[in-house]
Parts: C-alpha cells; structure tokens; sequence
C-alpha cells in the first residue's frame, strides 16, 4: 500500500516541481515581520549581480521551525532567536556549529521589544511596569509559535527582575497581570500588528523595534508614537544553512553566498534602512539617529545562556507556562 | 422513479469499484485514519483535558452559536427567495437565480475581505452601523455575517425545487374550499416543503460551523471571545500542540459525520413524503 | 406566465422587494465592493498590481491546481455514480457517506488529517521522507487538499440523476451488440454530459478558492506555494489593501463566470 501510494504521489512530484536540475532559487524561512526587511536585501543582493532568485516564507519564527521540521524545504531559516535554530539542531536539519560558520555569532542584525502606542500615548505607557496596571490592553504574538513573543517574556522578566530584586514571587505576579492583560495572542508579529493598528485592539503593541518604527513611518507618526521603555532585551537575529536541505538539493554554495551578503555593508545597510540594527558598528554609527540610545540586557547576563532559558522557561510547564495560561 | 435493478448485467462493476475504493482510501480514508490514530494514540485522559478545556468550550459555544443564528436567518432569508423565485414573474428574475450561487462561487477568503471591508469602521455598512453603537468587525456579529453570507445558498435550493412540485390544483382545491392564504400556506404548503426546508438548514449549519477563511478575516480571533474551533485548531498546529489539534479536529470530524447522517436521514424523508404526494 | 404589475397583490410586492433589498445587501455589494477597491487608485495601479511577479505565479498555481484536480475528480466522480446507481453491492450506503464526508468538514478538519498522514511526525511522513518524497508545503500537497475538498462535487450531481434515468437505455444498447465503453460513449455520457459540467464548476470553483485547507499544508512560499487566496490574505497583512482586493478581482471574475455558466446550464439543463 504504502509503496504503492509512494510511487503514484512521485509521480505527481516530479511532473510538477524541479528537482534533478542545478539549482537556481532558494528559499529563505523566516520571521513574520521581516517580509518587508527581505524583500529589499534580495533586490540589494540581485543588485549586486547575484542570478539566484531567493524566495520568501514569513510567519512567527517558531511556527518556521515547525515548518522545516514538518519538511518546508528551506534552505536558509534568518529566524529571530537562537532557540528556534536549536530545534532544527535537534531535529538533525542544522549543524550544531552554525553559529561558528558566520560572524558575530551568525546574527547580521538585531532589535529589542519596544512599544507602540496610539498617538499621544493616552494610557501615558512609559516602561514595563505600565504594561500591567489595570485597563491597560497590550498586544504581543503568541510566545509559543513567535519568538517576537518570548522575547516580549524575557524583556519583561528582566525589567522585572531589577524591579523586585529578584523576588520570583512578585515577578510572577508582575508577569501574570501583563499576560493577562493580553486579549489576543497571535501567531506572528505581523498579525500582532495589524491586530492593534487594523482592528484598533489594545492600547500598546509589544514588538521588536524594528517593527514599531517601520509601522510609525508606514503608518504615519501621527497615528502612532514609538515608545523606548528603560530597558529591553537583546534579540540577536541568527541565521543558518539548513544542512539537510541544501545537501539534498546541491544549493550549498548559493545559500551561503546569500547569508554571507547579510553581513556586507551593503547587506547592513538595507538592514538598518529597515529599522533593524546592524551589527557593523560604522553602519550603525551612520544610522545613529534613527535608533534611540536604549540599555539591552543579554540572555547570558539575565539568564545565564539559551540553553537554561530553553530548558527552564520554554520548557512544557516550565516558567512561561506558569503564566501564560493558554488553555 | 421506476426503476429496475439489473445484477450486475451491466458491465463496469469491477472498474469502476477498483477506482473508487483505491480513490476513497488514498484521498479520503487514510487521511482521516491517520488523524484518528493520532486521537486513539492519545489516552482518553489527555483527549477530555484538551476537548473539555474552558478554551475549548468558548470556542465551541462561540461557533456552535454563531452558526445556529446564522442558519435561523438563513432559513428566513432562504425560504423567502425561494418562494419569490416560484411563485412569481418578474424583471431580473434570472439574475437573482443565479446570484443566489454567488456565495457558492466566491472563495471564502475573498468574502472575508470584502466583508471586513464593508463593516470596517470608514466601510460602506459600518459608518451606518458604527455610529449606531452596532460594531460587526472583530465581534461575534461579525463571524455571525460571515457564516451567514457563506451559507445563503443551502436553503433557498433545497425548498426551490420541492415548491415548484407542488401541485398548483390541490391549492386551488384548498383555495375554493374557502381557505385564506395563510390557510393554504400552513395547512397546504408548510407540510410538504418542511422536510426540504430542514434538509437545507442543517446543510447550511454545517457549512457555518466549518467555515473558516471568512470567518478568520472578520472575526477578531480573541479567545473565549471571537475564537472559532477551526481556527483554534489552527493555532494548535502553529504551535506545534497536534494532540490538541488532532483532539478538536476529531470534535469537528464527529459534528460533521452527525450533521451528515442527519441530512442523509432528512433527505430520505422528503423522497418518502415526495413519493406519497404524487 | 405574464403576471402584469397591475394585477400583483401588494404581499407579492412586498415580497419580491424584499428579496432584492436583500439580494443587493448580501450578495451585489460585496460583489461591486471587490471592484471598487481593485480599481480606486486606477486602473494602471490595478494592472500592475496583477502583474505582480508573486500574484502572477499564484494566478498559475491556482489554475494548475485546478487542471489537475477537476479532472481526476470527474473521471472519479463518473466511476462513483456509475457503482452506486447501476449496483448493489454490500457497503454501498458506506462509500457513499465516504465520498460524501469532504464537504461536510472543516477544511481546517481537511487541512490537518494531511498533515498528520505526510507531515515529518505523519503517518506515512517518515517512510516517504526516507524515501526522498516531500509532500508537505508543495504544491503536490495542495492539490492532494484539492482533491479531498472537492471529492464529492461531480459526484453529488450525477448520482440522483442516473438514479433516475434508470438502466432501459444502456440494456438496450448491449443487447443490441454495443461493448461497455460503446455504451458509455453513446448512450450514458450524452445523458449525464451537462450535470458532469455543472458538477465541474462547482469543483472548479472550490478548488480555486480553497483556503482553510491549503493554509495548513502550503508553507506559504511567494512565487511558489502561494495560491491566490493565500495571496489575497498575505497581501492584506502586508497592509496592501489594493494589492489585495486586485488579486481577489481574478477570484471574483471567476465566481461571476461560474454564475453565468452555471445558469445558462440550468436553462437548457432541465435535470434538477
């Protein structure tokens, strides 16, 4: 039966999809609010004379790591946090040396949770604390399938953590109160968006920087003010060679160029001209004035490295799950 | 409706049983056998904890409502155009026939668009609505529309066909016999479309309690507000959660083959009662 | 037939008013809605919005999509009409409620049996995938999704149809020396030929509008695995509302199409 099926859906997949012949796309996994950013660095790399044709997949960062495990053929995943890399670690798709085969950790650029709010700042939304006061709504993406989301967590823990001085109790109770202020979780930070700016929902949308200046400009600062809160976390934005695709497909060499132009300073440049901050420091010095001075904690400094945060707080029933009650 | 059962004299039994079995059981059975094994591999436990969760109930409350309202409105609406479209002659008659199938042929998505479009705040329908204090957008009402609009068609061409079988002289017969037209109607008419008229608004239930892509575009997908099971399944998924997936899709599943039996049960009443009247 | 306006009693007035009044708020509105915002920004915003490399290869897909699965689907809706009217065989109410079953769930329901059969933690994932067989987030599974949703459409139609026109026809024809497919060609396809249609445009419809389903299953690749209802939605969260309501112009085109195509059956059709 099964062999009987496989051959007759073969031969519906080979009539219908280039397989045998040299590679000429490739397909970039990636983030729900960098539709955007990408579009522009494939047009910046075409620029540069580069003939492969990078196709595009947007959604919540982990909602992609499902997908690539589930078999969407990836052959590069630019996701926003390193947890999500290490589940294609995990399932054999990456090589766990990836942050090692580009520079700065193979992160090109990276944001911070930051806050937008409706012009004028009605609910006067200054720093995390005013997240959870009462009659405040917040929208932020679902931290099970978006790391926009967790990150959203880590930052308000964090702030959390030097608010209360490390009293787990009243940083739970800080946490539960912003959880439930959130009406709406969705999947992406793309749909957070247009949650709170299309349905008018919430009075603050948490999302990484990136996202609520981008917003502002589309949008008009009228509508819209972008507030920097005291402190925020520091969300690297990795990206790795998916091993198993690009060895089946023979799309090494093609993918690894695209990747590598991210860190050039053209790469760098059309990242910062799309509000995510690059990590070459001279690009980021052109473009100080679009970036706000802002205090960023690490994972290393606040939680002592990703592989405790996987294990202790995005564990099932671990930290978040205490007070993200998504039943 | 004579009708002579030949064994098997006719040919193509063999065929046509080898492409319909071997079509079932790739593109339909296995398919549902996998999510089944899915549910069966799960424990009754687990299955209870996900199925009976409060989230899960809202969305059931939330979809299993919605839907019912829109299928009472939809009978309303359903059996009025039925009746205008066999009962009288007018100018533009045939447009309205074949504009009762739009729903039919417009995909769901573009049905969503379009309505959070006319409902939204500067929308034709909502800057008459919203001022009003009446907001469709991201709101029950909302997914009410929606499951209404995707749904119209059901009634009005299950009760069509069964009003124009009627016999026109046992009404003329009641109509001599001195009865008003309510008479005929209730005593006459009501009766004998009431199984067809049944038929189509368990139909059109049906289609509102799996409608998703318009649905998804208007509603405001809030949990235990706005959130349909369809699209909480889908979370399920994104979350990469597919016990809770597999559980609600087998809630879903369950509804639809009820709803079906149902429909098949109706229908063969109506045939019945079809059969006796002639 | 010609009932003249003076002799319309004024609860028939009432009525057919209503069922316009109606008919126009539910169903002509969104329709010229649809239009209206494809073309605000002018028809040259409006055409280079179709000719939007990633709306033009969903257009492709969507029509691919459907060469494929609308064929299948009358060759297989035709066996099945053929089995269930002309036979009696143990398990027939069985494969009927089988065949049957698609429209009445959820294509969200759809979208995810195929997942747990093809997807990497599926039934069959793992063995296909060991086997070098993606079937996930391609366009094959959307067309898998196609098939299923629209299982039932040509099928739905033919059945009550050949219920009733019985078997006289097709005896005569084989005791007169004609051979099976003789008699298929010449005498039961002449009969059936315009429900078959029919029953292909609605199939053609679905399958082109297909969202729930194919959202679980596409991976929602641009220029690859976007179908066009997928575009239409990626296109609105982009804040691209004219891109939008121009992509869902193609759909909306092709609904009216169906209605045109399907009333002018119906007039000369005259088997329901």
């Amino acid at each position: 039966m099964n062999k009987l099926l496989a051959t007759a859906v073969a031969a519906v997949v080979l009539g219908t999809s280039p397989v045998f012949a040299q590679p000429t796309d490739i397909l970039n996994a990636s983030y729900d609010i960098a539709r955007e950013l990408f579009e522009a660095e494939n047009a910046a790399y075409a620029a540069t004379g580069a003939t492969v044709t990078v196709n595009q997949s947007h959604a919540g960062s982990s909602a992609q790591a499902r997908a690539v495990l589930e078999g969407l053929a990836a052959d590069v995943v630019t996701f926003n946090q390193v947890t999500d890399i290490d589940k294609l670690v995990d399932g054999g798709f990456v090589s766990d040396d990836w942050a090692s085969e580009f520079p700065n950790n193979a992160a090109p650029f990276y944001s911070f949770p930051a806050f937008l709010v409706r012009a004028g700042n009605p609910k006067g939304i200054s720093d995390w604390g005013d997240l959870a006061a009462d009659g405040v709504q917040v929208i932020f993406p679902n931290p099970k399938t978006s790391g926009n989301g967790r990150y959203t967590y880590l930052a308000a823990r964090a702030w959390a953590i030097e608010e209360y001085a490390g009293d787990e109790a009243k940083i739970e109770e800080f946490l539960t109160k912003l959880f439930a202020n959130v009406p709406v979780f969705e999947t992406g930070g793309r749909a957070a968006t247009t949650a709170f700016t299309e349905r008018q929902l919430g009075d603050v949308l948490v999302s990484f920087e990136a996202e609520v200046l981008s917003v502002k400009k589309q949008l008009g600062a009228d509508k819209y003010d972008a507030v920097t809160p005291s402190v925020s976390f520091l969300s690297e934005f990795p990206v790795a060679i998916v091993d198993k695709v690009v060895d089946a497909r023979g799309s090494r060499d093609l993918a690894k160029a695209y990747l590598e132009f991210l860190f050039t300073p053209e790469g760098q440049e059309v990242a910062a001209a799309n509000f995510h901050r690059p990590s070459d420091d001279a690009v980021l010095a052109a473009h100080a004035a679009d970036f706000p001075e802002i205090r960023l904690v690490t994972v290393d400094e606040a939680f002592g490295g990703w592989d405790k945060v996987a294990a202790e707080h995005f564990a099932d029933g671990g930290l978040l799950d205490k007070v993200f009650l998504n039943q | 409706m004579a009708q002579r059962r030949s064994k098997h004299l006719l040919p193509g039994f063999g065929l046509t049983l080898g492409v319909s079995m071997l079509y079932i059981t790739i593109i339909i059975a296995l398919p549902l056998l996998a999510m089944l094994l899915k549910v069966g591999g799960m424990g009754w436990e687990e299955f209870w904890r996900i199925v009976a969760s409060n989230r899960s109930l809202a969305a059931y409350r939330i979809t299993f409502s919605s839907a019912f309202i829109a299928t009472i409105f939809n009978g309303a609406l359903g059996l009025l155009l039925a009746w205008v479209l066999t009962r009288y002659s007018f100018p533009g008659k045939r447009i309205l026939d074949a504009l009762v199938d739009l729903p039919f042929a417009l995909p769901t998505a573009v049905a969503g668009l379009v309505l959070v479009t006319l409902f939204a705040p500067t929308g034709w329908y909502g800057q008459l609505l919203e001022p009003n204090g009446f907001k469709v957008n991201y709101t029950q009402a909302g997914i009410i529309i929606a499951m209404t609009f995707t749904s119209i068609p059901f009634v009005v061409r299950t009760v069509q066909p069964v009003l124009e079988d009627i016999q026109v002289d046992l009404e003329e017969a009641a109509k001599t016999l001195g009865a008003t037209p309510w008479q005929v109607f209730s005593r006459v008419i009501w009766p004998t479309i009431l199984p067809a008229f049944m038929a189509g608004c368990v139909l059109s239930f049906a289609r509102a309690l799996g409608e998703f892509g318009a649905v998804v575009f208007i509603a405001g997908n809030l949990p235990g507000k706005t959130e349909i099971v369809s699209l909480l399944i889908f979370i399920r998924i994104d979350e990469y959660n597919y016990e809770g997936a597999a559980a609600l899709a087998f809630v879903l599943l369950v509804a639809a083959f009820c709803l079906l039996l149902l429909t098949n049960a109706l229908q063969s009443w109506q045939t019945r009662y079809a059969d006796r009247s002639r | 037939m010609t009932t003249t306006t003076a002799t319309r009693s004024p609860a028939e007035i009432t009525l057919i008013t209503l069922a316009f009044v109606f008919a126009a708020a539910l169903l002509v509105v969104p329709l010229a809605v649809i239009f209206a915002f494809a073309l605000r920004e002018g028809l040259g915003v409006y055409l280079s919005n179709i000719a939007e490399p990633s709306t033009v290869h969903a257009i492709g897909l969507t029509v691919l999509t459907s060469l494929i699965v609308v064929p299948i689907n009358i060759a297989v809706g035709i066996c099945v009409a053929w089995l269930v009217t002309r036979f009696k065989f143990p398990g027939r109410q069985v494969l009927i409620t089988f065949i049957e079953l698609p429209a009445a769930v959820s294509p969200i329901v759809a979208g995810t049996v195929y997942l747990f059969l093809y997807g990497g933690q599926g039934l069959l994932g793992p063995v296909l995938q060991g086997a070098g067989i993606q079937l996930m987030f391609t366009v094959t599974a959307i067309i898998l999704v196609g098939l299923f949703v629209t299982a039932p459409f040509v099928a739905r139609e033919l059945i009550p149809l050949m219920q009733q026109q019985g078997t006289e026809d097709e005896e005569a024809a084989l005791s007169l020396g004609a051979n099976g497919w003789q008699m298929f060609w010449f005498v039961t396809l002449p009969n059936i030929r315009w429900a078959i249609l029919y029953g292909a445009i609605l199939t053609n419809a679905r399958v082109m509008g297909e969202f729930g389903a194919v959202s679980v299953v596409s991976g929602s690749i641009r220029g690859q695995t976007n179908t066009l209802p997928l575009q239409i939605s990626q296109l609105f969260n982009d804040f691209n509302v004219t891109g939008s309501f121009a992509a869902a112009s193609t759909l909306a085109l092709m609904a009216v199409l169906t209605l045109i195509l399907k009333s002018t059956l119906e007039a000369r059709g005259g088997w329901r």
